[in-house]
Protein backbone atom coordinates (compact mmCIF):
# COMPACT_ATOMS: atom_id res chain seq x y z
CA UNK A 1 0.00 0.00 0.00
CA UNK A 2 1.20 3.45 -0.79
CA UNK A 3 1.12 5.85 2.27
CA UNK A 4 0.67 8.70 -0.40
CA UNK A 5 -1.50 8.42 -3.53
CA UNK A 6 -2.33 11.41 -6.04
CA UNK A 7 -4.60 11.03 -9.01
CA UNK A 8 -5.66 13.40 -11.74
CA UNK A 9 -5.54 16.18 -9.08
CA UNK A 10 -5.78 19.42 -10.50
CA UNK A 11 -5.81 23.18 -9.10
CA UNK A 12 -6.21 26.52 -10.34
CA UNK A 13 -6.13 29.83 -9.28
CA UNK A 14 -8.09 32.06 -10.80
CA UNK A 15 -7.07 31.25 -14.50
CA UNK A 16 -3.74 30.16 -13.77
CA UNK A 17 -3.83 25.80 -13.96
CA UNK A 18 -1.39 25.50 -10.64
CA UNK A 19 -1.57 21.48 -10.96
CA UNK A 20 -2.51 19.82 -13.94
CA UNK A 21 -4.58 16.11 -13.33
CA UNK A 22 -1.07 15.36 -11.23
CA UNK A 23 -0.69 12.05 -10.54
CA UNK A 24 1.80 10.04 -8.03
CA UNK A 25 2.75 8.00 -5.41
CA UNK A 26 4.97 7.38 -2.46
CA UNK A 27 5.58 4.23 -0.74
CA UNK A 28 6.84 3.29 2.69
CA UNK A 29 10.48 3.86 3.36
CA UNK A 30 10.43 5.24 0.07
CA UNK A 31 12.30 9.11 -0.98
CA UNK A 32 10.56 11.01 -3.46
CA UNK A 33 12.28 13.99 -4.69
CA UNK A 34 9.25 16.93 -6.04
CA UNK A 35 11.65 18.62 -8.59
CA UNK A 36 10.54 22.09 -11.18
CA UNK A 37 11.36 25.27 -11.74
CA UNK A 38 9.70 28.43 -9.24
CA UNK A 39 6.05 28.34 -9.73
CA UNK A 40 6.10 24.67 -10.94
CA UNK A 41 3.55 23.75 -8.53
CA UNK A 42 5.46 21.88 -5.79
CA UNK A 43 4.10 24.05 -2.81
CA UNK A 44 0.91 23.59 -3.93
CA UNK A 45 0.91 20.45 -4.15
CA UNK A 46 2.27 19.70 -0.92
CA UNK A 47 -0.40 22.06 0.32
CA UNK A 48 -3.24 19.97 -0.96
CA UNK A 49 -1.17 16.83 0.55
CA UNK A 50 -1.55 18.38 3.52
CA UNK A 51 -5.03 19.47 3.17
CA UNK A 52 -4.06 23.39 3.60
CA UNK A 53 -5.78 24.02 0.37
CA UNK A 54 -8.25 22.08 -1.41
CA UNK A 55 -7.74 20.59 -4.42
CA UNK A 56 -10.24 21.00 -7.77
CA UNK A 57 -10.58 17.67 -9.00
CA UNK A 58 -8.78 13.69 -8.38
CA UNK A 59 -8.12 12.35 -5.09
CA UNK A 60 -5.56 12.30 -2.56
CA UNK A 61 -4.87 9.78 -0.13
CA UNK A 62 -3.21 10.08 2.82
CA UNK A 63 -2.19 7.03 4.67
CA UNK A 64 -5.46 5.77 3.86
CA UNK A 65 -7.10 9.05 5.36
CA UNK A 66 -8.24 12.04 3.58
CA UNK A 67 -5.74 14.88 3.74
CA UNK A 68 -5.64 17.17 6.25
CA UNK A 69 -8.25 14.84 8.51
CA UNK A 70 -7.29 13.94 12.24
CA UNK A 71 -5.70 10.95 11.33
CA UNK A 72 -3.53 12.40 8.36
CA UNK A 73 -2.58 15.05 10.28
CA UNK A 74 -1.57 12.55 13.44
CA UNK A 75 0.97 10.89 10.94
CA UNK A 76 2.12 13.38 8.85
CA UNK A 77 5.20 16.03 9.67
CA UNK A 78 5.76 18.96 7.44
CA UNK A 79 8.67 21.21 6.50
CA UNK A 80 7.55 24.28 4.91
CA UNK A 81 9.35 26.49 2.34
CA UNK A 82 11.19 29.23 4.49
CA UNK A 83 9.81 27.55 7.78
CA UNK A 84 9.22 30.44 10.08
CA UNK A 85 8.87 30.54 13.81
CA UNK A 86 8.35 32.83 16.80
CA UNK A 87 10.98 35.40 17.50
CA UNK A 88 10.73 36.32 21.04
CA UNK A 89 10.79 32.33 21.70
CA UNK A 90 14.14 30.39 21.88
CA UNK A 91 14.32 26.87 19.71
CA UNK A 92 14.27 24.59 22.64
CA UNK A 93 10.38 26.39 23.89
CA UNK A 94 9.55 26.57 20.01
CA UNK A 95 9.99 22.96 20.41
CA UNK A 96 8.12 22.12 23.18
CA UNK A 97 5.18 23.90 21.94
CA UNK A 98 5.62 21.71 19.01
CA UNK A 99 5.99 18.78 21.18
CA UNK A 100 3.10 19.32 23.68
CA UNK A 101 0.89 20.04 20.13
CA UNK A 102 1.50 16.48 19.18
CA UNK A 103 1.14 15.23 22.59
CA UNK A 104 4.66 14.51 23.27
CA UNK A 105 6.66 15.25 26.43
CA UNK A 106 8.45 18.71 25.95
CA UNK A 107 11.82 16.96 27.39
CA UNK A 108 12.61 15.85 24.28
CA UNK A 109 12.76 19.34 22.65
CA UNK A 110 16.74 19.26 23.75
CA UNK A 111 17.47 15.81 21.96
CA UNK A 112 15.70 16.86 19.21
CA UNK A 113 17.55 20.12 18.70
CA UNK A 114 20.64 18.03 19.08
CA UNK A 115 19.95 16.07 16.55
CA UNK A 116 20.03 18.39 13.77
CA UNK A 117 22.80 19.99 15.33
CA UNK A 118 21.11 22.96 17.47
CA UNK A 119 21.85 22.01 20.73
CA UNK A 120 24.08 24.39 21.29
CA UNK A 121 21.65 27.40 20.11
CA UNK A 122 18.58 25.58 21.84
CA UNK A 123 18.65 28.71 24.45
CA UNK A 124 19.00 31.28 22.59
CA UNK A 125 15.96 33.33 20.76
CA UNK A 126 14.90 32.11 17.53
CA UNK A 127 14.99 35.77 16.07
CA UNK A 128 19.21 35.33 16.70
CA UNK A 129 18.87 32.27 14.06
CA UNK A 130 20.31 32.36 10.46
CA UNK A 131 17.84 30.73 7.92
CA UNK A 132 20.05 27.54 7.82
CA UNK A 133 19.70 27.49 11.89
CA UNK A 134 15.26 28.25 11.12
CA UNK A 135 15.20 25.98 8.27
CA UNK A 136 16.78 23.02 11.26
CA UNK A 137 14.18 24.10 13.55
CA UNK A 138 12.20 22.81 10.64
CA UNK A 139 13.52 19.50 10.26
CA UNK A 140 13.73 19.06 14.12
CA UNK A 141 9.79 20.08 14.31
CA UNK A 142 9.14 17.44 11.43
CA UNK A 143 11.33 14.41 13.20
CA UNK A 144 8.70 14.89 16.34
CA UNK A 145 6.38 11.38 17.10
CA UNK A 146 8.15 8.80 14.21
CA UNK A 147 5.61 10.21 11.44
CA UNK A 148 4.47 7.93 8.70
CA UNK A 149 4.78 10.43 5.82
CA UNK A 150 7.06 13.00 5.90
CA UNK A 151 6.34 16.40 3.41
CA UNK A 152 9.28 18.25 3.05
CA UNK A 153 9.33 21.75 1.26
CA UNK A 154 12.92 23.04 -0.21
CA UNK A 155 14.90 21.54 3.14
CA UNK A 156 17.97 21.99 1.65
CA UNK A 157 17.49 25.45 0.59
CA UNK A 158 20.05 27.34 3.16
CA UNK A 159 21.65 25.04 3.97
CA UNK A 160 25.67 24.28 3.43
CA UNK A 161 27.10 21.31 1.61
CA UNK A 162 28.13 19.29 5.00
CA UNK A 163 24.52 20.03 6.78
CA UNK A 164 22.86 18.99 3.33
CA UNK A 165 24.86 16.05 3.74
CA UNK A 166 23.82 15.78 7.31
CA UNK A 167 20.07 16.06 6.45
CA UNK A 168 20.91 13.14 3.55
CA UNK A 169 21.69 10.83 6.44
CA UNK A 170 18.58 12.16 8.45
CA UNK A 171 16.57 11.17 5.95
CA UNK A 172 17.92 7.84 5.39
CA UNK A 173 17.48 6.90 8.91
CA UNK A 174 13.86 7.82 8.54
CA UNK A 175 13.14 6.04 5.40
CA UNK A 176 14.69 3.22 6.64
CA UNK A 177 12.61 2.87 9.87
CA UNK A 178 9.74 2.82 7.00
CA UNK A 179 8.79 6.81 6.43
CA UNK A 180 7.38 7.63 3.29
CA UNK A 181 8.97 10.75 2.47
CA UNK A 182 8.17 13.56 -0.41
CA UNK A 183 10.89 16.65 -1.09
CA UNK A 184 11.09 19.16 -3.38
CA UNK A 185 14.09 21.13 -4.88
CA UNK A 186 14.48 23.38 -7.95
CA UNK A 187 17.50 21.41 -8.44
CA UNK A 188 18.18 18.08 -9.56
CA UNK A 189 22.20 18.39 -8.27
CA UNK A 190 20.52 19.13 -4.53
CA UNK A 191 18.52 15.79 -4.64
CA UNK A 192 20.48 13.02 -7.10
CA UNK A 193 21.91 9.90 -5.45
CA UNK A 194 20.09 10.58 -2.48
CA UNK A 195 16.76 9.94 -3.47
CA UNK A 196 14.74 6.67 -4.80
CA UNK A 197 12.47 8.09 -7.40
CA UNK A 198 12.51 11.34 -8.86
CA UNK A 199 9.44 13.27 -10.31
CA UNK A 200 9.35 16.44 -12.58
CA UNK A 201 6.74 18.58 -12.45
CA UNK A 202 7.11 21.65 -15.36
CA UNK A 203 4.04 24.01 -15.07
CA UNK A 204 1.84 21.82 -13.42
CA UNK A 205 2.58 18.80 -15.20
CA UNK A 206 4.01 15.55 -14.10
CA UNK A 207 6.42 14.91 -17.08
CA UNK A 208 8.95 12.81 -15.53
CA UNK A 209 8.57 9.88 -12.81
CA UNK A 210 11.81 7.67 -12.60
CA UNK A 211 15.05 6.85 -10.62
CA UNK A 212 17.77 8.97 -11.56
CA UNK A 213 19.34 5.84 -13.68
CA UNK A 214 15.71 5.22 -15.68
CA UNK A 215 15.99 9.31 -16.34
CA UNK A 216 19.15 9.10 -17.69
CA UNK A 217 18.71 6.58 -19.87
CA UNK A 218 14.98 7.00 -21.03
CA UNK A 219 16.47 11.09 -22.07
CA UNK A 220 19.17 9.49 -24.28
CA UNK A 221 20.92 12.55 -24.25
CA UNK A 222 24.17 12.72 -26.29
CA UNK A 223 27.62 11.45 -24.63
CA UNK A 224 30.80 13.86 -24.97
CA UNK A 225 34.48 12.27 -25.46
CA UNK A 226 37.01 14.38 -24.88
CA UNK A 227 39.92 13.28 -26.35
CA UNK A 228 43.56 14.60 -25.84
CA UNK A 229 45.89 14.06 -28.95
CA UNK A 230 49.67 13.76 -28.99
CA UNK A 231 51.16 16.68 -29.96
CA UNK A 232 51.04 17.71 -33.33
CA UNK A 233 48.43 15.11 -34.16
CA UNK A 234 45.00 16.53 -33.62
CA UNK A 235 44.38 17.42 -36.98
CA UNK A 236 45.03 13.81 -37.70
CA UNK A 237 42.85 12.66 -34.44
CA UNK A 238 40.33 14.72 -35.88
CA UNK A 239 40.03 13.63 -39.16
CA UNK A 240 40.21 9.91 -38.04
CA UNK A 241 37.46 10.52 -35.94
CA UNK A 242 35.82 12.78 -37.72
CA UNK A 243 34.95 15.41 -35.15
CA UNK A 244 35.85 18.66 -34.35
CA UNK A 245 39.14 19.68 -32.92
CA UNK A 246 38.48 22.18 -29.68
CA UNK A 247 42.40 23.50 -29.46
CA UNK A 248 46.04 22.10 -30.67
CA UNK A 249 45.39 19.06 -28.51
CA UNK A 250 42.00 18.20 -27.97
CA UNK A 251 39.57 17.00 -29.98
CA UNK A 252 35.89 16.39 -29.10
CA UNK A 253 33.00 13.97 -30.19
CA UNK A 254 29.58 14.02 -29.51
CA UNK A 255 27.37 10.42 -29.82
CA UNK A 256 23.87 9.23 -28.67
CA UNK A 257 24.49 6.72 -25.54
CA UNK A 258 24.14 3.34 -27.96
CA UNK A 259 27.10 4.45 -29.98
CA UNK A 260 29.53 5.18 -27.03
CA UNK A 261 31.16 1.81 -27.05
CA UNK A 262 32.13 1.68 -31.19
CA UNK A 263 33.18 5.38 -31.04
CA UNK A 264 35.51 4.44 -27.88
CA UNK A 265 36.80 1.62 -30.07
CA UNK A 266 37.73 3.78 -32.89
CA UNK A 267 39.38 5.66 -30.54
CA UNK A 268 41.37 2.66 -29.28
CA UNK A 269 42.92 1.84 -32.58
CA UNK A 270 44.62 5.32 -32.65
CA UNK A 271 46.49 4.09 -30.00
CA UNK A 272 49.93 6.06 -30.96
CA UNK A 273 48.14 8.95 -31.47
CA UNK A 274 46.06 9.83 -28.28
CA UNK A 275 47.62 10.63 -25.31
CA UNK A 276 44.23 10.51 -23.00
CA UNK A 277 40.08 9.97 -23.39
CA UNK A 278 37.92 11.47 -20.72
CA UNK A 279 33.97 10.15 -21.36
CA UNK A 280 31.69 12.95 -19.57
CA UNK A 281 28.21 11.78 -19.53
CA UNK A 282 25.18 14.41 -19.76
CA UNK A 283 25.22 16.03 -16.65
CA UNK A 284 22.55 16.26 -14.03
CA UNK A 285 21.78 19.58 -15.27
CA UNK A 286 21.17 18.75 -19.15
CA UNK A 287 18.93 15.86 -17.81
CA UNK A 288 16.77 18.21 -15.79
CA UNK A 289 16.59 20.88 -18.54
CA UNK A 290 15.55 18.09 -21.26
CA UNK A 291 12.51 16.88 -18.98
CA UNK A 292 11.47 20.16 -18.26
CA UNK A 293 11.69 21.69 -21.43
CA UNK A 294 9.74 18.80 -23.36
CA UNK A 295 6.53 20.12 -22.33
CA UNK A 296 6.80 23.36 -23.94
CA UNK A 297 6.66 21.63 -27.61
CA UNK B 1 -6.29 19.87 26.37
CA UNK B 2 -2.34 19.52 26.95
CA UNK B 3 -2.24 21.28 23.14
CA UNK B 4 -4.49 24.43 24.71
CA UNK B 5 -2.56 24.51 27.73
CA UNK B 6 0.89 24.24 26.02
CA UNK B 7 0.07 27.23 23.49
CA UNK B 8 -1.12 29.73 26.13
CA UNK B 9 2.20 29.29 28.24
CA UNK B 10 3.54 29.94 25.47
CA UNK B 11 1.50 32.68 23.97
CA UNK B 12 1.76 34.24 27.69
CA UNK B 13 5.57 33.92 27.53
CA UNK B 14 5.36 35.92 24.56
CA UNK B 15 3.30 38.08 25.91
CA UNK B 16 5.86 38.82 29.25
CA UNK B 17 8.81 39.34 26.53
CA UNK B 18 6.84 41.83 24.24
CA UNK B 19 6.45 43.44 27.75
CA UNK B 20 2.19 43.36 27.43
CA UNK B 21 2.03 42.04 30.17
CA UNK B 22 3.76 44.55 31.75
CA UNK B 23 1.63 47.64 29.97
CA UNK B 24 -1.94 46.37 30.38
CA UNK B 25 -0.77 46.06 34.30
CA UNK B 26 0.53 49.48 34.32
CA UNK B 27 -2.38 50.96 32.33
CA UNK B 28 -5.10 49.28 34.61
CA UNK B 29 -3.13 50.30 37.62
CA UNK B 30 -2.27 53.60 36.82
CA UNK B 31 -5.95 54.61 36.11
CA UNK B 32 -7.77 52.59 39.08
CA UNK B 33 -5.44 54.94 41.08
CA UNK B 34 -6.13 57.83 39.52
CA UNK B 35 -9.81 57.52 39.51
CA UNK B 36 -9.93 56.51 43.42
CA UNK B 37 -7.82 59.33 44.48
CA UNK B 38 -9.97 61.71 42.11
CA UNK B 39 -13.06 59.68 43.72
CA UNK B 40 -11.91 59.23 47.49
CA UNK B 41 -13.07 62.95 48.41
CA UNK B 42 -16.61 63.16 49.16
CA UNK B 43 -18.13 59.85 50.21
CA UNK B 44 -20.14 61.18 53.16
CA UNK B 45 -22.83 62.10 51.46
CA UNK B 46 -23.66 59.46 49.34
CA UNK B 47 -24.44 57.55 52.43
CA UNK B 48 -21.80 54.58 50.83
CA UNK B 49 -18.46 53.12 51.81
CA UNK B 50 -15.49 54.53 49.54
CA UNK B 51 -14.14 50.89 48.32
CA UNK B 52 -18.71 51.04 46.93
CA UNK B 53 -17.81 54.76 45.50
CA UNK B 54 -14.43 53.46 44.23
CA UNK B 55 -16.21 50.20 42.76
CA UNK B 56 -18.67 52.91 40.99
CA UNK B 57 -15.55 54.81 39.29
CA UNK B 58 -13.72 51.51 38.63
CA UNK B 59 -17.05 50.43 36.51
CA UNK B 60 -17.46 53.28 34.51
CA UNK B 61 -13.16 53.03 33.82
CA UNK B 62 -13.64 49.55 32.95
CA UNK B 63 -16.22 50.09 30.61
CA UNK B 64 -13.64 51.85 28.60
CA UNK B 65 -10.66 49.72 29.42
CA UNK B 66 -11.19 46.42 29.83
CA UNK B 67 -12.67 46.07 25.95
CA UNK B 68 -9.68 48.24 24.47
CA UNK B 69 -7.08 46.15 26.12
CA UNK B 70 -8.81 43.10 25.38
CA UNK B 71 -9.00 44.06 21.66
CA UNK B 72 -4.93 44.81 21.78
CA UNK B 73 -4.40 41.80 22.74
CA UNK B 74 -6.16 40.17 20.15
CA UNK B 75 -5.54 41.84 16.94
CA UNK B 76 -2.44 39.73 16.42
CA UNK B 77 -3.66 36.30 17.62
CA UNK B 78 -4.32 34.84 13.49
CA UNK B 79 -3.00 38.03 11.20
CA UNK B 80 0.14 38.05 13.30
CA UNK B 81 0.84 34.57 12.43
CA UNK B 82 -0.44 34.98 9.01
CA UNK B 83 2.43 37.75 8.61
CA UNK B 84 5.02 35.84 10.16
CA UNK B 85 4.63 32.73 7.76
CA UNK B 86 3.84 30.39 10.87
CA UNK B 87 0.03 29.71 10.67
CA UNK B 88 0.64 27.34 7.90
CA UNK B 89 2.52 24.72 9.75
CA UNK B 90 0.69 25.15 13.24
CA UNK B 91 -2.70 24.29 10.77
CA UNK B 92 -0.81 21.02 10.01
CA UNK B 93 -0.79 19.92 14.05
CA UNK B 94 -3.33 17.48 14.98
CA UNK B 95 -5.12 20.14 16.62
CA UNK B 96 -7.98 21.80 15.61
CA UNK B 97 -8.83 25.43 15.12
CA UNK B 98 -10.89 25.96 17.92
CA UNK B 99 -8.05 24.32 20.15
CA UNK B 100 -5.75 27.19 18.96
CA UNK B 101 -7.80 29.99 19.62
CA UNK B 102 -8.78 28.82 22.90
CA UNK B 103 -5.16 28.67 23.83
CA UNK B 104 -4.21 31.66 22.64
CA UNK B 105 -7.51 32.97 24.50
CA UNK B 106 -6.17 31.37 27.75
CA UNK B 107 -3.12 33.77 27.71
CA UNK B 108 -4.62 36.47 27.12
CA UNK B 109 -7.40 36.14 29.65
CA UNK B 110 -4.65 34.75 32.29
CA UNK B 111 -3.07 39.06 31.69
CA UNK B 112 -6.15 40.43 31.68
CA UNK B 113 -6.95 38.76 35.18
CA UNK B 114 -3.46 39.78 36.39
CA UNK B 115 -3.91 43.00 35.28
CA UNK B 116 -7.04 43.61 36.96
CA UNK B 117 -6.43 42.02 40.17
CA UNK B 118 -3.47 44.66 40.59
CA UNK B 119 -5.35 47.24 39.27
CA UNK B 120 -8.51 46.65 40.93
CA UNK B 121 -6.32 45.48 44.04
CA UNK B 122 -4.36 48.67 44.26
CA UNK B 123 -7.68 51.11 43.87
CA UNK B 124 -9.15 48.59 46.76
CA UNK B 125 -6.07 49.43 49.21
CA UNK B 126 -6.78 53.03 48.84
CA UNK B 127 -9.85 52.98 49.84
CA UNK B 128 -8.70 50.73 52.88
CA UNK B 129 -6.46 53.01 53.91
CA UNK B 130 -8.90 55.89 54.33
CA UNK B 131 -12.02 54.29 55.36
CA UNK B 132 -12.10 51.27 57.70
CA UNK B 133 -15.34 50.46 56.86
CA UNK B 134 -14.60 49.97 53.59
CA UNK B 135 -14.78 45.84 53.33
CA UNK B 136 -18.45 46.78 52.61
CA UNK B 137 -17.65 47.35 49.38
CA UNK B 138 -15.46 43.83 49.16
CA UNK B 139 -18.98 41.90 46.89
CA UNK B 140 -19.19 44.26 45.06
CA UNK B 141 -15.50 44.66 44.05
CA UNK B 142 -15.10 40.67 43.48
CA UNK B 143 -18.58 41.23 41.14
CA UNK B 144 -16.81 43.87 39.61
CA UNK B 145 -13.73 41.06 38.54
CA UNK B 146 -15.30 38.50 37.16
CA UNK B 147 -17.96 40.89 35.03
CA UNK B 148 -14.60 42.67 33.67
CA UNK B 149 -13.11 39.15 32.80
CA UNK B 150 -16.44 38.63 30.94
CA UNK B 151 -16.39 42.15 28.81
CA UNK B 152 -12.66 41.13 28.30
CA UNK B 153 -12.88 37.80 26.89
CA UNK B 154 -16.07 39.27 24.50
CA UNK B 155 -13.75 41.62 22.84
CA UNK B 156 -11.03 39.22 23.01
CA UNK B 157 -13.36 36.93 21.26
CA UNK B 158 -14.13 39.99 18.40
CA UNK B 159 -10.66 40.72 18.40
CA UNK B 160 -9.90 36.99 16.99
CA UNK B 161 -12.60 37.57 14.63
CA UNK B 162 -11.50 41.02 13.50
CA UNK B 163 -7.93 39.41 13.66
CA UNK B 164 -9.26 36.84 10.88
CA UNK B 165 -11.18 38.88 8.76
CA UNK B 166 -8.10 41.61 8.37
CA UNK B 167 -5.41 38.68 8.30
CA UNK B 168 -3.10 41.29 8.32
CA UNK B 169 -2.04 43.21 11.66
CA UNK B 170 -2.14 46.65 10.50
CA UNK B 171 -5.37 46.04 9.18
CA UNK B 172 -6.86 44.18 12.17
CA UNK B 173 -5.65 47.09 14.41
CA UNK B 174 -7.57 49.35 12.05
CA UNK B 175 -10.75 47.59 12.45
CA UNK B 176 -10.16 47.06 16.17
CA UNK B 177 -9.76 50.61 17.38
CA UNK B 178 -12.54 51.40 14.94
CA UNK B 179 -14.74 49.00 16.30
CA UNK B 180 -13.87 50.13 19.82
CA UNK B 181 -15.00 53.49 19.08
CA UNK B 182 -18.35 52.59 17.25
CA UNK B 183 -19.30 50.60 20.46
CA UNK B 184 -18.29 52.05 23.57
CA UNK B 185 -18.06 55.62 22.53
CA UNK B 186 -20.37 56.11 19.30
CA UNK B 187 -23.08 53.54 20.34
CA UNK B 188 -23.77 55.26 23.66
CA UNK B 189 -24.31 58.78 22.60
CA UNK B 190 -26.68 57.62 19.13
CA UNK B 191 -28.53 55.82 21.76
CA UNK B 192 -28.74 59.13 23.64
CA UNK B 193 -29.29 61.46 21.00
CA UNK B 194 -32.40 58.33 20.04
CA UNK B 195 -33.69 58.78 23.16
CA UNK B 196 -33.60 62.46 23.67
CA UNK B 197 -35.72 62.48 20.41
CA UNK B 198 -37.84 60.15 21.01
CA UNK B 199 -39.26 61.73 24.07
CA UNK B 200 -40.93 59.05 26.22
CA UNK B 201 -41.65 57.05 23.39
CA UNK B 202 -42.20 53.73 21.96
CA UNK B 203 -38.09 53.69 21.24
CA UNK B 204 -37.24 54.61 24.77
CA UNK B 205 -39.66 52.27 26.15
CA UNK B 206 -39.67 49.16 24.28
CA UNK B 207 -36.58 49.01 21.87
CA UNK B 208 -33.61 51.30 24.06
CA UNK B 209 -33.43 48.35 26.30
CA UNK B 210 -32.95 45.77 24.42
CA UNK B 211 -29.86 47.83 22.50
CA UNK B 212 -27.72 48.31 25.36
CA UNK B 213 -28.66 44.64 26.37
CA UNK B 214 -27.13 43.87 23.00
CA UNK B 215 -23.87 45.66 23.29
CA UNK B 216 -21.74 43.79 25.76
CA UNK B 217 -20.18 46.94 27.46
CA UNK B 218 -23.22 48.55 28.15
CA UNK B 219 -24.92 45.11 29.74
CA UNK B 220 -21.78 45.13 32.06
CA UNK B 221 -22.60 48.85 33.44
CA UNK B 222 -25.99 48.14 33.81
CA UNK B 223 -25.31 45.00 35.54
CA UNK B 224 -22.67 46.25 37.78
CA UNK B 225 -25.32 49.36 38.25
CA UNK B 226 -28.09 47.59 39.34
CA UNK B 227 -26.17 45.18 41.21
CA UNK B 228 -25.37 47.90 43.59
CA UNK B 229 -27.28 50.67 44.83
CA UNK B 230 -24.26 53.18 45.46
CA UNK B 231 -23.00 52.75 42.34
CA UNK B 232 -26.31 54.78 40.82
CA UNK B 233 -24.05 57.88 41.29
CA UNK B 234 -22.05 57.03 38.57
CA UNK B 235 -24.44 56.54 36.36
CA UNK B 236 -24.35 57.53 32.55
CA UNK B 237 -26.46 56.13 30.25
CA UNK B 238 -27.45 53.71 32.92
CA UNK B 239 -29.62 56.31 34.46
CA UNK B 240 -31.99 56.20 31.80
CA UNK B 241 -31.63 52.22 31.79
CA UNK B 242 -33.08 51.56 35.67
CA UNK B 243 -35.73 49.70 34.35
CA UNK B 244 -33.79 46.91 33.07
CA UNK B 245 -33.16 43.76 35.80
CA UNK B 246 -29.97 42.85 36.64
CA UNK B 247 -30.47 39.33 35.63
CA UNK B 248 -30.93 40.21 32.05
CA UNK B 249 -27.98 42.05 32.05
CA UNK B 250 -26.13 39.13 33.47
CA UNK B 251 -27.25 36.94 30.61
CA UNK B 252 -25.48 39.52 28.28
CA UNK B 253 -22.49 40.07 29.69
CA UNK B 254 -21.93 35.78 30.06
CA UNK B 255 -23.33 35.28 27.05
CA UNK B 256 -21.47 37.51 24.65
CA UNK B 257 -18.15 35.70 24.84
CA UNK B 258 -19.73 32.54 23.64
CA UNK B 259 -20.95 34.49 20.91
CA UNK B 260 -17.68 36.25 20.05
CA UNK B 261 -15.75 33.37 20.40
CA UNK B 262 -18.12 31.39 17.81
CA UNK B 263 -17.58 34.49 15.70
CA UNK B 264 -14.06 34.17 15.79
CA UNK B 265 -14.05 30.67 15.21
CA UNK B 266 -15.99 31.39 12.27
CA UNK B 267 -13.81 33.44 10.91
CA UNK B 268 -10.55 31.71 10.96
CA UNK B 269 -12.45 28.56 9.71
CA UNK B 270 -12.14 30.84 6.52
CA UNK B 271 -8.72 31.52 6.55
CA UNK B 272 -6.34 29.57 4.18
CA UNK B 273 -2.82 29.43 4.37
N1 LIG C 1 -2.64 31.44 -3.24
C1 LIG C 1 -2.34 31.58 -4.54
N2 LIG C 1 -3.05 32.42 -5.32
C2 LIG C 1 -2.76 32.56 -6.63
N3 LIG C 1 -1.79 31.91 -7.27
C3 LIG C 1 -1.05 31.04 -6.56
C4 LIG C 1 -1.28 30.84 -5.16
N4 LIG C 1 -0.39 29.93 -4.72
C5 LIG C 1 0.36 29.60 -5.79
N5 LIG C 1 -0.03 30.26 -6.89
C6 LIG C 1 0.54 30.12 -8.24
O1 LIG C 1 0.62 28.75 -8.55
C7 LIG C 1 1.82 28.45 -9.22
C8 LIG C 1 2.57 27.38 -8.45
O2 LIG C 1 3.07 27.92 -7.27
P1 LIG C 1 3.92 27.07 -6.24
O3 LIG C 1 3.19 25.81 -5.96
O4 LIG C 1 4.24 27.94 -5.08
O5 LIG C 1 5.24 26.77 -7.07
P2 LIG C 1 6.63 26.16 -6.57
O6 LIG C 1 6.51 25.80 -5.14
O7 LIG C 1 6.87 24.99 -7.47
O8 LIG C 1 7.66 27.23 -6.80
C9 LIG C 1 2.57 29.75 -9.35
O9 LIG C 1 2.36 30.28 -10.63
C10 LIG C 1 1.96 30.62 -8.30
O10 LIG C 1 2.01 31.96 -8.70
MG1 LIG D 1 7.51 26.46 -3.58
Amino acid sequence: MSSLKLSTVTKTFGRHTALDRVGLTVGAGERVALLGHNGAGKSTLMKIVLGLIPADGGSVEVLGAAPGSGAARAQVAYLPENAAFHPSLTGEEQMALYLRLRGAPASQARPLLDRVGLGDAARRRIGTYSKGMRQRVGLAQALIGRPRLLVLDEPTSGLDPVSRREFYAILEELAADGAAILLSSHALTEVEARTDRIVILSKGRVVADDTLAGLRRNAGLPTRIHVAARPGAADDVARELRAGRRNGVMVDLVCPPDEKLSRLGRVAELGHLVEDVEVVPPSLEDIYDHYSRRTQA
Amino acid sequence: MTAALGLASCEFRIALRNRWVAIVIAMMTLFALVLSAAGSAPTGELGADSLSVTVASLTSLAVYLVPLVGLLMAFDAVAGEVERGTLPLLLTYPVSRARLLLGKALAHLATLALALAIGYGSAAAAAFAVDPEAAGGLPALVRLFWSSLLLGASFLGIGYALSAIARRPGAAAGLAIGLWLVLIVLYDLGLLAAVVADAGGVFTTHVFPWLLLANPADAFRIFNLASSEATAAAAGVGGAAGSIPAWQALASVALWPLVAFALALLAFRKVTP
